[in-house]
């Protein structure tokens, strides 16, 4: 969709990435971004603009959010070569390991940032959704840890495919609400935090897990996560001795990818963001907003949506619960519409063979939404031979065996590539 | 006069007759949308302003009675394309000014130049976007005023005092004062404060202010009645019509006669 701007728009945009300044006051990346919210809202969201304003760049909160990081989430994570998988693949390949984090995923940045903002702002309790449920733990986890009580929407269809962590989220003390409205997944579940959030929007904190929705939340979301672009600059020219050729992340909201990218966004790199091709390439077979979707209104932002010509958003599809989603954040959008980063899709067929592969060559069950960034870097590996390419292990697949016991497991012998 | 005045000039009418402005709230083409026009015709026969909803995928600020409906309509293929059809049939039977509400991706798809010609010739008046704040509004509402329609602004409980009046300056046709802070379809009752909230809407409102959400009976009218100028009923009626009762006679008796 780089048709949205004239090159010269996109040159000063993918600039004002670069040097910090987007979102504008406006909340717009470009054009992307903004805030369409319902009027009972509208203060709710200026308390926490200005509650980020007062409070998030202070020494005392980042050095609160700098301790629990390091010393509650266990960052940094890991910079991990991958020697089997390089050896396959005809590639350098290095994974920055957010499996590694408290609670399973990188999720659990965004929600310890957050809850102690929450802390800070006075709220009585907070609201979180969840897709595949790792916001939902991590939302439990880092309220739990703040002294702040925690109720979690998910989709009745996701509850169904990611069981295990609804019984952890009401282990760590969360209340979870089946929703069974609308897709009966993220979009949905978010639609319903968005309903709870109106009947007490002074004193509910709506903490969102992805970079999506009304500004600023794609900004305080980045924010939370940035950490693992900027550890990942570091400990490649530490351990690898300089800078990725490529960069691969999952995108479904696109939490974990902005989290990568924007540190690396001037960087002599490319930058490839994988969404969730399902089944094919039809309208309701997949979650492939920014390959196919087309700008509109979702949940709060102007973005790129999954949508039919009436302005009817469609449902998805994915095997991924946390990928099942038909938005995407207005930063990512922008990225796409400048040129900066490209987006393609992996379907769930070559997901889940690139999650046998990672289990067979390195002893990592990663998460089903990360494996799909691992079918793109495979293929680009392909094409760029002895290239150096880094992937953001986004999540661990612990959660995801109810889906996996589904597909029989090829037998592997250790050894024998 | 412009489109937008007739939705104040009805509301005035009513208070003039001594009532408040009774404005009742339909799901286009629910609960049959082969039956949308007599349904509209029915609910504007006694209705000052009728409020038609579009229907939309994602209703967040909706509860459930007007998700379902939104939902089923979608279902049977209702769209703004096939309102707009529907309405120029009919249009010369209803005199009722028609406002609409709609969520602001169904409007962004179908354009707003198109929007606005099709609206006024379909003799829609007004359009309510509940998820469009006013710092996001100034694209759409130009597009409307330009044809003589207009944005009618939302208020709420939660709305601070100078941006209430920012807000009522901004809007046309009526002020719609939400009465609760919460989602449509609330059956708790009216707020104990409402008849202060209200009052304060109307002593900064030059249009007629209307409440909504959370309107079920005709005590509920009354004591609405009293601080605004007009009452709005959505999902109430909706599931009036949902039962198949008769929504006429329903809204006969929020009039208390």
């Amino acid at each position: 969709m780089s048709s949205i701007l004239s090159p010269a728009e996109a040159d000063r945009l993918l600039k004002a990435a670069i040097a910090g300044e987007l979102p504008d006051d406006r909340g717009r990346f470009g054009p992307f971004g903004g805030r369409y919210v319902p009027e009972t809202l509208v203060p709710a969201f200026e308390r926490l603009e200005e509650g980020i304003r007062e409070h998030l760049h202070t020494d005392e909160f980042q050095s609160e959010f700098i301790n629990e990081l390091k010393t509650w989430v266990g960052r940094p994570t890991a910079l991990t070569f991958a020697p089997r998988l390089s050896e396959r693949w005809g590639a350098e390949v290095w994974l920055k390991r957010e499996d590694l984090a408290h609670t399973g995923a990188h999720k659990i940045n965004n929600a310890i940032g957050q809850a102690i903002l929450a802390k800070k702002l006075g709220a009585k309790r907070v609201i979180a959704e969840t897709g595949a449920g790792q916001h939902g733990v991590a939302s439990a986890a880092a309220c739990a840890r703040v002294g702040l009580p925690c109720t979690v929407y998910m989709g009745a269809v996701d509850i169904e495919r990611q069981a295990p962590n609804v019984d952890r989220m009401r282990r760590l003390g969360a209340a979870v609400v089946a929703v069974e409205s609308g897709d009966k997944t993220l979009r949905a579940a978010i639609d319903e935090a968005l309903r709870e959030w109106v009947s007490d929007p002074s004193g509910i904190y709506y903490l969102l897990g992805s970079a999506v929705g009304a500004h600023p939340y794609p900004y305080l979301v980045r924010e939370m996560h940035s950490c693992i672009g900027r550890e990942s600059r570091e400990q490649m020219m530490a351990q690898a001795g300089g800078l990725p050729d490529a960069v691969f992340a999952c995108v479904g909201g696109g939490s974990n990818a902005i989290g990568l990218f924007y540190p690396m966004l001037a960087d002599d790199c490319e930058i490839i963001g994988v969404e969730a091709g399902g089944t094919g390439t039809g309208l309701g077979q997949n979650a492939a907003t920014l390959a196919t979707g087309t700008p509109g209104v979702l949940q709060g932002a102007y973005t790129m949506i999954l949508q039919d010509s009436d302005g009817q958003v469609q449902e998805t599809h994915s095997i991924s619960a946390g990928l099942d989603y038909s938005g995407v954040g207005p930063e990512h959008a922008m990225l796409q519409a400048t040129g900066r980063v490209r987006y393609v899709s992996a379907g769930d067929e070559a997901a889940l063979e690139a999650l046998e592969e990672l289990c067979e060559l390195e002893g990592i069950l990663t998460a089903l939404e990360t494996s799909h960034a691992f079918v793109a870097a495979r293929a680009w590996a392909k094409e760029n031979p002895g290239k150096r390419i880094l992937i953001g292990n986004s999540g661990r697949g612990d959660k995801d065996m109810p889906t996996l016991t589904k597909y029989p497991a090829k037998v592997h012998t250790h050894g024998s590539t | 006069m412009e489109a937008h005045e007739r939705v104040s000039e009805a509301v005035r009418t009513a208070n003039d007759e001594g009532r408040a402005g009774l404005v009742p709230f339909i799901t286009a083409g629910y609960p049959d949308a082969k039956k949308f026009i007599e349904t509209l015709k029915e609910v504007a026969s006694v209705g000052d302003v009728v409020e038609l909803g579009i229907p939309f995928s994602d209703p967040m600020a909706d509860g459930m009675t007007i998700q379902r409906s939104s939902f089923e309509a979608l279902k049977q293929g209702v769209s703004l394309a096939w309102i707009f059809d529907r309405l120029d049939e009919a249009k010369s039977d209803i005199d009722t000014p028609l406002v609409m509400m709609s969520y602001l991706n169904p409007l962004l798809a179908f354009g707003y130049d198109d929007l606005a010609d099709r609206a006024l010739a379909a003799g829609v008046c007004a359009f309510i976007v509940p998820d469009l704040p006013f710092e996001e509004s100034e694209e759409i509402r130009k597009a409307l005023e330009a044809k003589g329609l207009g944005l009618i602004q939302l208020v709420t409980p939660a709305t601070p005092p100078g941006r209430l009046k920012k807000l009522c300056d901004a809007s046309r046709g009526f002020v719609y004062a939400v009465t609760i802070t919460g989602i449509t379809g609330g059956d708790k009752g009216l707020p104990d404060d409402l008849a202060d909230y209200l009052d304060s809407v109307s002593e900064v409102s030059d249009l007629p202010v209307c409440a909504g959400f959370g309107i079920r009976a005709a005590s509920d009218v009354a004591a609405v009645g009293k601080h605004a100028s007009g009452a709005i009923v959505g999902s109430a009626l909706v599931e009036v019509l949902e039962r198949g009762e008769d929504a006429a006679g329903y809204l006969k008796s929020l009039q208390g006669s």
